[in-house]
């Protein structure tokens, strides 16, 4: 199912010190290979972000007629800005509102469904748990290839088709086998004598998991809804069979429309995607923190 | 396992004598509603959106469905059982073998250098180091970046001729650089660098992450017992790295077997179907050429060859004396 792209980030416990490797003084040369390879790496890293970044600066005929290699602009303008937001009656602000919309709606339908079953899979040794708890993962395997057709015939016949509740049909599970499995993880970490003390004083079992176990698992939950966001954020295979009218595309498919075409308008894409791309790095540099290492725990152990 | 079992079930009492089969489901169910009411959502919407579709994708596989018999709200559908025609068509077809070939290719050689180079880089980071936290932040902007924004940047620096690459290429003196995205072998090294460019700051974060589990006591013991740097690494560390390592790489296999981003927005599998991937070509049976039988068996052959795959990595991790999963 995960044929998105987008991996997910992980829950990790406390960091430990960092920089645990060698305490001796390094000699010069050793530390200038060690920071050589840094930065080239670094550079290799951003660079391709830098590039739609100056390009968007640049006018039309410097970006396609270039004879030379000019890293900065000759001129600079703005207008490439202006002309992508204004472009098609507004039609990047649509594309941006309609992934926005449905990457939200898919985190909250996502989310719930994996907070459910994340906790009775945590806290309840059924009959059938280790069938269900194995279905999420064999889920992972599962090609977009085999089930994109039935699922495009399905929302064929609820005539569902060029309509966003069609998309969030098809986006409403893709991302549910991998967050129930790290917020099963999640739930394992916190002391069940919460929710001892909870019953007894008289609440449900769902008020329980709701009232009590949620709160607490507030980090686990942020970490499951920015998975879920991003996964459906970057989604292309369905919204590009789903999505016909253009003022429904979301970004990618409405950005694709700019280089997929005779006439390439590389100065609108190189604007919209620092549109797109600077609240990301910034949401995303922002939750990393939190977003640690440590994949075997939580998501992986059984 | 779990530390917070709450209850386990009272082994179920078996043969004679026993309560009878119905007053056994019943006691269960009075245990256990609240488990499966919790369930009920997921697997609901699941079976509806993941294993309905499943059935059906590998019904629609052994039929001959495509646009004119199938699909169509406006007139029935009058596709037929065709058995295993479309496998066989497919096996036997030079496309197949060239995209099963190039799949492999895509798999192997991306994973490879996310991990080489992830694993690098989290050596890199795991010193004591000048400005540590800056290096980790900018090497992450691959990740942190939108996956179809990364792909627009690399399909635009590959532009011929006026892309960054060639651009830069004629600088060094070349004086016709490559048409990335026109010449079949160039566009599959386009593409594989992209998603190497794109999948390492995520397996540098996960390897770090189990290099500073490692307790450094070993590696202080070694040291002690006169290992050099190359000896603690081997018999150290890289040992310690085995539980994270085989998860991450079953994973990115996984992942990037499936992926379908970098190869449909860099190249569109062109030219022709040079950089196609499986799970991408079955994709353009379905939707470009509307062949939906064939398409969802392709669909059934990714499956499988993922299946066999990965039981056969668990087989081989556990024999090398690691647990991945319980």
């Amino acid at each position: 199912m995960s044929s998105t792209g987008a991996t997910p980030p992980v829950l990790a416990p406390p960091r430990k010190r960092a920089g645990q490797g060698s305490r001796r003084v390094r000699p010069w040369y050793m530390s200038a290979v060690l920071h050589g390879s840094l930065v080239v790496a670094t550079i290799i890293a951003i660079f391709p972000v830098f590039w739609i970044g100056i390009s968007s600066f640049k006018p039309r005929d410097e970006i396609i007629n270039s004879p030379t290699l000019n890293v900065w602009p000759d001129n600079w303008t703005w207008s490439n800005y202006s002309d992508v937001i204004s472009a098609n009656d507004y039609e990047f602000l649509h594309w941006f509102g309609n992934s926005a919309l449905i990457a939200v709606l898919t985190t909250i339908v996502g989310v719930f469904l994996s907070a459910t079953a994340g906790y009775a899979l945590s806290r309840y040794r059924f009959p059938g748990y280790r069938t269900a708890l194995n279905s999420f993962l064999v889920t992972q395997m599962f090609p977009a290839a085999i089930i994109i057709v039935p699922i495009y015939q399905i929302i064929t016949s609820l005539n569902l088709i060029d309509s966003q509740l069609g998309l969030l049909l098809a986006y409403s599970t893709v991302a549910v086998p991998f967050c129930t499995w790290m917020l099963k993880g999640y739930f394992d970490t916190i002391p069940i004598s919460l929710e001892e003390a909870g019953r007894i004083d008289g609440l449900t079992p769902f008020g329980t998991f709701w009232r009590i176990v949620m709160p607490l698992s507030t980090p686990g939950l942020a970490v499951t809804c920015f998975y879920t966001f991003i996964t459906a954020w970057n989604e292309v295979a369905f919204a590009n069979i789903i999505l016909l009218s253009p003022d429904k595309y979301t970004l990618p498919v409405g950005l694709r429309t700019y280089v997929f075409q005779f006439d390439q308008a590389w100065e609108k894409l190189t604007a919209g995607a620092m549109l797109v791309t600077i609240p990301a790095v910034l949401v995303f540099l922002f939750a990393q923190r939190y977003l640690v290492s440590g994949l075997t725990r939580g998501g992986v152990k059984g | 396992m779990t530390t917070t079992d709450k209850t386990l079930p009272a082994p179920g009492l078996r043969g004679r004598g026993g309560p009878s089969l119905g007053e056994r489901l019943r006691r269960s169910f009075g245990r256990w509603w609240f488990a499966y009411a919790m369930l009920l959502p997921v697997f609901v919407v699941m079976g509806l959106l993941v294993f309905y579709p499943l059935g059906r994708g590998i019904y629609y596989s052994f039929t001959n469905a495509d646009q004119y018999n199938a699909l169509n709200p406006l007139q029935p559908s009058t596709y037929k059982w065709i058995g295993i025609d479309n496998y066989t068509r497919i096996l036997k077809s030079q496309e197949f073998r060239d995209v099963l070939g190039f799949t492999a290719i895509w798999t192997f050689v991306n994973v490879f250098f996310h991990f080489t180079l992830g694993l690098a880089l989290a050596l890199a980071l795991n010193r004591t180091l000048k400005f540590r936290g800056t290096y980790r932040m900018l090497l992450l902007v691959p990740w942190a970046v939108p996956s179809f924004i990364s792909a627009f940047a690399w399909r635009f620096m590959f532009n011929n001729p006026y892309g960054f690459l060639d651009q830069f290429l004629i600088k060094l003196g070349w004086e016709t650089p490559p048409a990335f995205l026109g010449d079949p072998t160039w566009a599959k090294f386009a593409v594989i660098t992209t998603n190497v460019w794109l999948g390492v700051p995520f397996m540098m974060v996960a390897l770090l992450g189990g290099l500073q589990a490692i307790d450094s006591d070993l590696l202080d013991a070694a040291a002690v017992d006169g290992a050099n740097a190359w000896q603690r690494f081997w018999s150290v560390t890289l040992p310690g790295l085995r539980p994270v390592a085989a998860t991450v790489i079953l994973l990115g296999l996984i992942w990037t077997f499936n992926m379908f981003n970098v190869i449909y927005l860099v190249t569109g599998g062109g030219p022709g179907t040079s950089t196609q991937i499986l799970a991408t070509y079955a994709y353009q049976n379905a939707f470009d050429f509307k062949l939906y039988g064939v398409a969802t068996a392709y669909g059934v052959i990714i499956l499988s060859i993922l299946l066999v795959f990965s039981q056969f990595y668990r087989y081989t991790v556990k024999r090398m004396g690691e647990e991945t999963w319980s």
